[in-house]
Order: structure tokens, then C-alpha cells, then sequence
């Protein structure tokens, strides 16, 4: 009870000091943000107040060994986000296509529903993916209960705050102008809070393990956290204009702010989207393949030989720039030398595999997480590639590099974290199996499909875009201006289009297939089965004479 | 945790760690892998050699090859000067005229008009010079300041009503409605003349009144029968091609509140020869008229960029 009081006075002052804020404000932006604090104060408060245990509404009783209530709540976080990112994705995808979708309002221009969709998907749904699965991880590989469950379920809702302050920013045209850096100085207080909490938890778990040693799945976890807090500081250092309002200006300007920024942006990609999510194919694909890890030695080579080499690639995004041309080199040559420790991981994936190639014929789940490891070895290739300056030349501010960030994005981050989604579902909720295999399998196909679409038409968009910007006549004369480039891409850009609508389509067999498995569904379906073969058929082929 | 173990599917052995029934195989690393990743640090290595790499104390290594960026692009630029210099100071000497009758520098201008014309002048007047509300077409033949070679060209060195340039093109027709000079429904009325006269309307009691109301307010700048006059960029009325449009409340917007359109000069933005350039390429895009001293040939094709070499 005495806690409860405590608690319910935290949240009567933080609602206090939002109220505070939200009057002193001095622009909208601010005032609406301060508003919106004090609204998840108000709900704290009636939380704390009325003693609901969140957990009992949506969700089956914990099961006692592990403390899995957060990662319930994360894998429901996971499908809504993704659901909503991708849905933006297709409507600014559209809008490419077709201009008058911008519908001549502020609020709903590209350029503001542009970063909703790429923080909506990288930080929403990748980022929920992966807090959700560390703490899933970590406690089973350590046999340990989660270190600070209060904090624990802090770092969830704090983070959902920041995506609702950091998406409505978008919308209101708050933003800092730093790619994949968009929120304010305040909001990035607040997820510098969440992180060091987040971290807290995490290597409290770790150091209360009763195992001898830390699964490599912890490491890259690991190497996450503590990379993605100190990427996030530094360049996040910024000054407010007021402490009452929604401007700031940053401390690194010109060029050592672009190379701050890419630093940042590279490595978001490096230790986000590469270390996060290669921490869960190690713990999903032996579990779900039910085979041991290929190789111990080549998880420990790669794992430094990638976190070491990383660090350096970002001046790779600054080629033929203002950067110095020795800083330039160094982006290129670490961004070659990545290439096999990213490869690595892909090995130790897709060779873990070996003794149960024959399940990537029966079961969807397996399926999916090749698909997620081909991509991912594909999109790895293809960075180092497009790092090197000749190539860079030609693909630089082109859609070939939007085409390389969603083979990524879609076929490795988006097709691993389906794959962990149904892996855990049943297990979390504690039901004999999911709703429907075959949803998986068709969520499987509308998802590849979708990426194939995507990938190839940007890749033929980037291309031609990249000729056309350099086409230079007999003469000497450019030959195409910027609007006949822009046309050219028109049909690439429905093509795209079309690419995203099949991969949203998958993920909302997905969802279905989440939400009845939940419910205790079971759909009534034949089974998966191996190909039908018929013996007769299966004779060689005849030479017929000429 | 469990002991090393061989792993019955591969025959290889565990490392015999453990965790929630993951095991590890003690598989080396697959060759290609490690080779391949030396081959990457040696070329990493000679790439860092022979390029710029080291940052040292106040500058960087510069590598052996002496390769900067910087450098590249003076080398090319002044490659491509050289390269161009001959013809682009021809063009310098030559007058406009001269120009449009000297078929070898005319197809030169033409070519690097139209580069020009699409980095600097497509943003209004559109990809196909075709113009939009409020841009002129520039491939018929109706020109507001006049379409041949020279007087395109002072269009384009001085512009239209271009704050603070001396030169520029200026007209103001005033704002009959706004400032009182006619009352609305005279404005309808003048709206109905001047839709008859450009064939778009019937004749009309109000198209009537509107005559007179014509003759007495803008016959002066747009002639009598609406045939406009170039001399102070009054549009010509009595055909269909309209800037602003010719519908009923377009033309009551244009005749109410005026329109002030506004090209920037070019003579201060760039250099005198391309600025030669566009003004050739404009006037040959179709609607270009003879000048009053020699013409060029308005049937002489746009030579292909080949030919020019």
C-alpha cells in the first residue's frame, strides 16, 4: 500500500511538471508533447490507483520460472508497430507514385510521414522486437529471472512513450533534421533514461545468471545496447533554444556534425539492425531447427571482427563530399573489410541447418528464418559493394540504396522477427501450437514476393537514375534534367508500390494468425506436408532422336 | 552443462557448453571464410596505400597515386574548358544575329541552350517548354515581349518586372476591380467582350456594354480588336492562348486584381554566352521569328548533338 502512495505521488508530479511545461511552453509542438506526458501520467496514476495488474487483462497467468509479462506485452508492441510502420511505408510509397496523396496538408506530406514510417519500423517495431526477445532471451539462457522487474516494465512503457513523442513530433514537424535522429532534445532525454534503465536490467539478468558462461546471443545483445546508448548521446548533443520549447540546435556543425551524424546513422544500422537481430537468429534458429550452433569458433571471430570494423564504416555515406578524402578512404576500406564478419553470421545461421535441411521443406518458421539469413547475406554483400567510391559514384542519392536499406530491412529484420513472433507466441501464452501453419507459410510467400518486387524495381529505379544524373552528351551538356529522371522512375515507383502491398498483406495474416493463437484458436487445416511424389512420374527423360 | 559430445547428424564434436539446449559445434572456420576476409584487409591495406588515408597532424597522407578529389574534378573541368574553349569564344564575339545565320554556331547554341534550359528554366516553364498557369508557352508563336532572337534575349538578360534591374521588362496593368476603376458587374461585362473576341463566347448584351468599357480601359495597351502589343508586353486577346486562363473566373481574377508575373534576369546569373545559348534555343523551339535584320532559317532543323562535333 505504502508503495502504491509513493507511486501514486511520482506520477501526480510528473503530471505536475507536464502541466508546468505545457503552459510555459513556447510553441504548439511543445505544449501538445507536454499534453501528451501528462495524459500517460494520468494513466499511471488511475493505474497505480485502482491496482490494476495490466498483465491479468490481456494476458495468461506467468508461468512461474521466467518473468515473461514485458515480452507478452513487447510481441503485441511488435505486430501493432510493425502493422503501422508498414502501412505508412505503403502510403508513402504511394504518395511517390502519385503526388496528389500528399493531399496538399502539412501533416500528411511525405516529408513528414517519411520519418513516421522509418522510425515506426526500425524503432517501433524493430525496437520492441528486440527488447522484447532479449528479455526472452536472456533469462533462459542465463536461467535466471529478469534483474528489476519494476524497471523492467518501466523500459517498456517508457519506450512506447518515446515512439508516441517521437511519432507525433513527426507529424507536428518537430524534428532535428538528423536522419533516423529526428526527435528533440527532450525525447532523447527521455530514451537516454529508458536505455541506461534498459541496460540495468539487462546486465543485472546476465550477472544473476546460473549458467558459467554468456550465450553469444548475449554478447551481440550486448554489443546493442551499450553501442546504440553511446551512438544515441553523442549525437544527440544538442542545446536547446528554450527548455520550453521543441527547438535545439546541435553542437558539431558542417562537416563534423555529417560525419557525427553518419557515424550514427551507420552503426544505428550496425549495431540495431545487424548485432540486435543477429543476437536473435542465435538463440531462434538452433531452438527452432533443434540443432546446435555451427561453429563456436566463428561466433567469437565474427562477432569481434564485426563489432570492431562497424565502428569505422559510417564516412562510407559521406563519399564525394565535403569529408576529407583520407576519411572517405577509411569509410570505404573498413566497409570492405566487413564483408565475411558479416558473412559470418549468415554461416553459423545457415549451416547450423545442417542435419535439418529437410525442415525447410515442412515447417514455415525455418522457412522464414533462411530467408531472413539469404537476405541478410545478400544486403551484406551489397553494402560493402556500394561502399566501394567507383560504385558509390553511380548509386549515391539514387533508390538503389532505398532498395539495399529494404532487402535489409524487410528480408532480414522483417522476416526474423515474424519467425521469432511465432516461435514465442504459443510458448509465451502457453498454447499447444500456433493458429495456423499455413497462415505462416502464406504470410512466408506474400512477404518474399513483396520483398522481390521492392528490391528489384528500386534497384532498376537506382540505376537508371544514377545513368541518367551522370549522362553527359557529345557535347558536354547534361543530357536529362532532374524532372525527366523523376519520370523515368514512374513506373519502378508502382512497381514498389505494389512490392509493399504484398508485404503488408503478409503481415496481416500475420496479425490474424497472433490474435487467434492468443485467443486459443486452433485453426482446423491439413497438415504441411512434404511434396506429393508420385514414383511413376519419377523416371529419367528419354532422349528422342532428331 | 554437458560434456563435448559428438553431434550425431554431422559427426562433429560439441564444445560442450549448453544454454536452455543450444549446443555449440566446435566446427574451425570454414577456409574460404578466413581467406576471403585476408584477401579484404589486403586490399584494405594497398587501397590506404596509394590513396589518401593517415590523417597525420595537420594534414593526411596523400597516397602514392596523388589522388584527391579536389584534384580530379579540376582536372576535368579544365579538360572540358579547354575542350570547349574555341567554340564558347566564338559564341562570345558573336552578335545574337550573327549567330542565328551561322548554321555551325547556331547548332551549338542550340545544344548547350537546351542543357541550360533544363537545369535552369524548366522549373516554370516545364520539360517541354510547353509552360504552365502563369509560364508562357514557348513553342507557339505568341510572345508577349516579342519572339525574335534579340528580343528573347533581352528578356532573358533583364527579365520581367525584376526588382531592382533598370532594364527589366516592365508593364502593370492596373487592377480594374481592386481599385475601383470598374464596378463588378463592368468587369463581367469586359469579360464577356473579351471572351467573344477570342471566339469562346457568343455575342451577349453584356458582351455589348463590354465593348465600349474595352475601348475606353485597355484598347489603349491591348488594341483595339485585342491584338496586344509588344511594346509593353500587353497579351494579345483575340485568340485562344491564354497565361492565366480564359474562363469566365479566371479572366474576372485577372481583370479584377491584374497579374504581375515575374521572370528573374539572367544577365547577372549566368555567363553571357549561355545566356546567348538559351536565348538560340528558345528561338528555335518553334515559335522563333525573323529579326528584322537577317533571319535565320525557321525551317533549318535542330541538328542532333552529333553533328556538332
Amino acid at each position: 500500500m505504502e508503495s502504491a502512495l509513493k507511486r501514486s505521488g511520482l506520477w501526480l508530479a510528473g503530471l505536475l511538471i507536464a502541466v508546468l511545461a505545457c503552459a510555459a511552453a513556447v510553441d504548439t509542438g511543445f505544449a501538445i508533447h507536454m499534453g501528451i506526458v501528462g495524459f500517460a501520467c494520468i494513466i499511471g496514476l488511475i493505474v497505480t490507483l485502482r491496482g490494476l495488474d495490466m498483465s491479468r487483462a490481456i494476458l495468461s497467468p506467468d508461468q512461474g520460472r521466467y518473468d515473461d509479462d514485458v515480452i507478452r506485452w513487447g510481441v503485441i508492441a511488435t505486430v501493432f508497430w510493425g502493422m503501422a510502420g508498414f502501412l505508412v511505408g505503403l502510403v508513402i510509397a504511394l504518395q511517390l507514385a502519385l503526388p496528389v496523396l500528399n493531399l496538399g496538408l502539412e501533416w500528411t506530406a511525405f516529408g513528414r510521414l517519411r520519418p513516421l514510417h522509418t522510425s515506426a519500423v526500425i524503432f517501433a517495431f524493430g525496437g520492441n522486437a528486440l527488447i522484447a526477445t532479449s528479455f526472452y532471451v536472456v533469462q533462459r539462457t542465463c536461467r535466471a529471472r529478469l534483474a528489476f522487474p519494476g524497471l523492467a516494465r518501466f523500459v517498456f512503457w517508457g519506450y512506447q512513450l518515446f515512439i508516441v513523442l517521437a511519432a507525433t513530433g513527426y507529424l507536428l514537424g518537430i524534428t532535428q533534421a538528423k536522419e533516423y535522429a529526428e526527435p528533440e532534445w527532450y525525447v532523447d532525454i527521455w530514451l537516454t533514461i529508458v536505455w541506461v534503465a534498459y541496460l540495468a536490467v539487462f546486465v543485472g539478468t546476465i550477472i544473476k545468471r546460473t549458467e558459467p558462461h554468456i550465450y553469444v546471443a548475449n554478447w551481440f545483445y550486448l554489443s546493442f545496447i551499450i553501442t546504440v546508448a553511446m551512438l544515441h548521446i553523442v549525437n544527440n548533443l544538442n542545446w536547446p533554444v528554450s527548455f520550453v520549447g521543441s527547438r535545439s540546435f546541435p553542437v558539431f556543425a558542417g562537416v563534423q556534425g555529417a560525419l557525427v551524424q553518419w557515424w550514427y546513422g551507420h552503426n544505428a544500422v550496425g549495431f540495431f539492425l545487424t548485432a540486435g537481430f543477429l543476437a536473435m537468429m542465435y538463440y531462434f534458429v538452433p531452438k527452432q531447427a533443434e540443432r546446435p550452433i555451427f561453429s563456436y569458433r566463428l561466433s567469437i571471430i565474427h562477432f569481434w571482427a564485426l563489432i570492431f570494423l562497424y565502428i569505422w564504416a559510417g564516412p562510407h555515406h559521406l563519399h564525394y563530399t565535403a569529408l576529407p578524402d583520407w576519411a572517405q578512404t577509411l569509410g570505404m576500406v573498413f566497409s570492405v573489410m566487413l564483408w565475411m564478419p558479416s558473412w559470418g553470421g549468415m554461416i553459423n545461421g545457415l549451416m547450423t541447418l545442417n542435419g535439418a535441411w529437410d525442415k525447410v521443406r515442412t515447417d514455415p518458421i525455418i522457412r522464414m528464418m533462411v530467408m531472413a539469413l539469404a537476405f541478410y547475406g545478400m544486403s551484406t554483400f551489397e553494402g560493402p559493394m556500394m561502399s566501394i567510391k567507383s560504385v558509390n559514384s553511380l548509386s549515391h542519392y539514387t533508390d538503389w540504396t532505398i532498395g539495399h536499406v529494404h532487402s535489409g530491412a524487410l528480408g532480414w529484420n522483417g522476416m526474423i522477427t515474424f519467425a521469432c513472433v511465432y516461435y514465442m507466441v504459443p510458448r509465451l501464452w502457453a498454447k499447444p501450437r500456433l493458429y495456423s501453419l499455413r497462415m505462416v507459410n502464406w504470410h512466408f510467400w506474400l512477404a518474399t514476393v513483396g520483398i522481390v518486387f521492392y528490391a528489384s524495381s528500386m534497384w532498376v529505379a537506382g540505376i537508371t537514375q544514377g545513368l541518367m544524373w551522370r549522362e553527359y552528351g557529345a557535347d558536354g551538356y547534361l543530357v536529362n534534367s532532374f524532372a525527366e529522371t523523376v519520370l523515368a522512375l514512374k513506373p519502378m515507383y508502382f512497381l514498389r508500390a505494389f512490392g509493399g502491398l504484398l508485404f503488408l498483406s503478409g503481415a496481416v495474416v500475420m496479425t490474424v494468425n497472433v490474435w487467434r493463437t492468443i485467443l486459443g484458436h486452433q485453426r482446423d487445416e491439413a497438415p504441411m506436408r512434404d511434396a506429393a511424389f508420385d514414383p511413376a512420374k519419377d523416371r529419367p527423360i528419354v532422349a528422342v532422336a532428331a | 552443462m554437458s560434456k563435448p559430445r559428438l553431434d550425431d547428424a554431422t559427426g562433429v564434436e560439441t564444445v560442450g557448453h549448453e544454454w536452455d539446449g543450444i549446443e555449440e559445434l566446435n566446427n574451425p572456420l570454414p577456409r574460404w571464410w578466413l581467406w576471403s576476409f585476408y584477401a579484404c584487409i589486403v586490399f584494405a591495406i594497398g587501397y590506404s596505400v596509394v590513396y589518401p588515408a593517415i590523417p597525420m597532424l595537420d594534414t593526411a597522407t596523400a597516397g602514392t597515386f596523388g589522388w584527391s578529389s579536389r584534384g580530379d574534378l579540376d582536372k576535368e573541368m579544365k579538360a572540358e574548358s579547354v575542350r570547349t574553349a574555341a567554340m564558347r569564344s566564338e559564341l562570345d564575339q558573336a552578335s545574337i544575329e550573327q549567330i542565328a545565320t551561322d548554321p555551325r554556331l547556331r547548332r551549338a547554341a542550340i545544344d548547350g541552350g537546351r542543357a541550360a534550359f533544363k537545369v535552369n528554366c524548366i522549373q516554370c516553364h516545364g520539360n517541354g517548354a510547353a509552360g504552365s498557369v502563369g509560364y508562357p508557352n514557348l513553342n507557339d508563336d505568341d510572345w508577349l515581349w516579342g519572339g525574335d532572337a534579340a528580343a528573347i534575349h533581352q528578356t532573358l538578360v533583364n527579365g520581367i518586372r525584376q526588382p531592382g534591374d533598370d532594364a527589366t521588362r516592365m508593364s502593370m496593368m492596373p487592377a480594374f476591380g481592386r481599385d475601383g476603376i470598374l464596378t463588378a458587374p463592368q468587369v463581367q461585362d469586359v469579360v464577356s467582350h473579351v471572351r467573344l473576341i477570342a471566339g469562346e463566347e457568343k455575342p451577349s448584351a453584356s458582351a455589348q456594354r463590354g465593348a465600349e468599357l474595352f475601348t475606353a480601359n485597355c484598347a489603349v495597351c491591348h488594341g483595339a480588336n485585342g491584338e496586344g502589343s509588344r511594346a509593353v508586353g500587353a497579351p494579345k486577346l483575340n485568340d485562344a492562348i491564354w497565361l492565366y486562363g480564359g474562363d469566365r473566373k479566371a479572366l474576372t481574377q485577372t481583370i479584377t486584381n491584374a497579374r504581375y508575373g515575374v521572370m528573374p534576369s539572367w544577365g547577372n546569373r549566368l555567363d553571357p554566352v549561355t545566356v546567348k545559348m538559351l536565348a538560340t534555343y528558345v528561338h528555335s523551339l518553334g515559335g522563333g521569328e525573323a529579326a528584322p535584320a537577317p533571319a535565320a532559317d525557321p525551317a533549318a532543323p535542330v541538328a542532333p548533338v552529333a553533328a556538332a562535333q
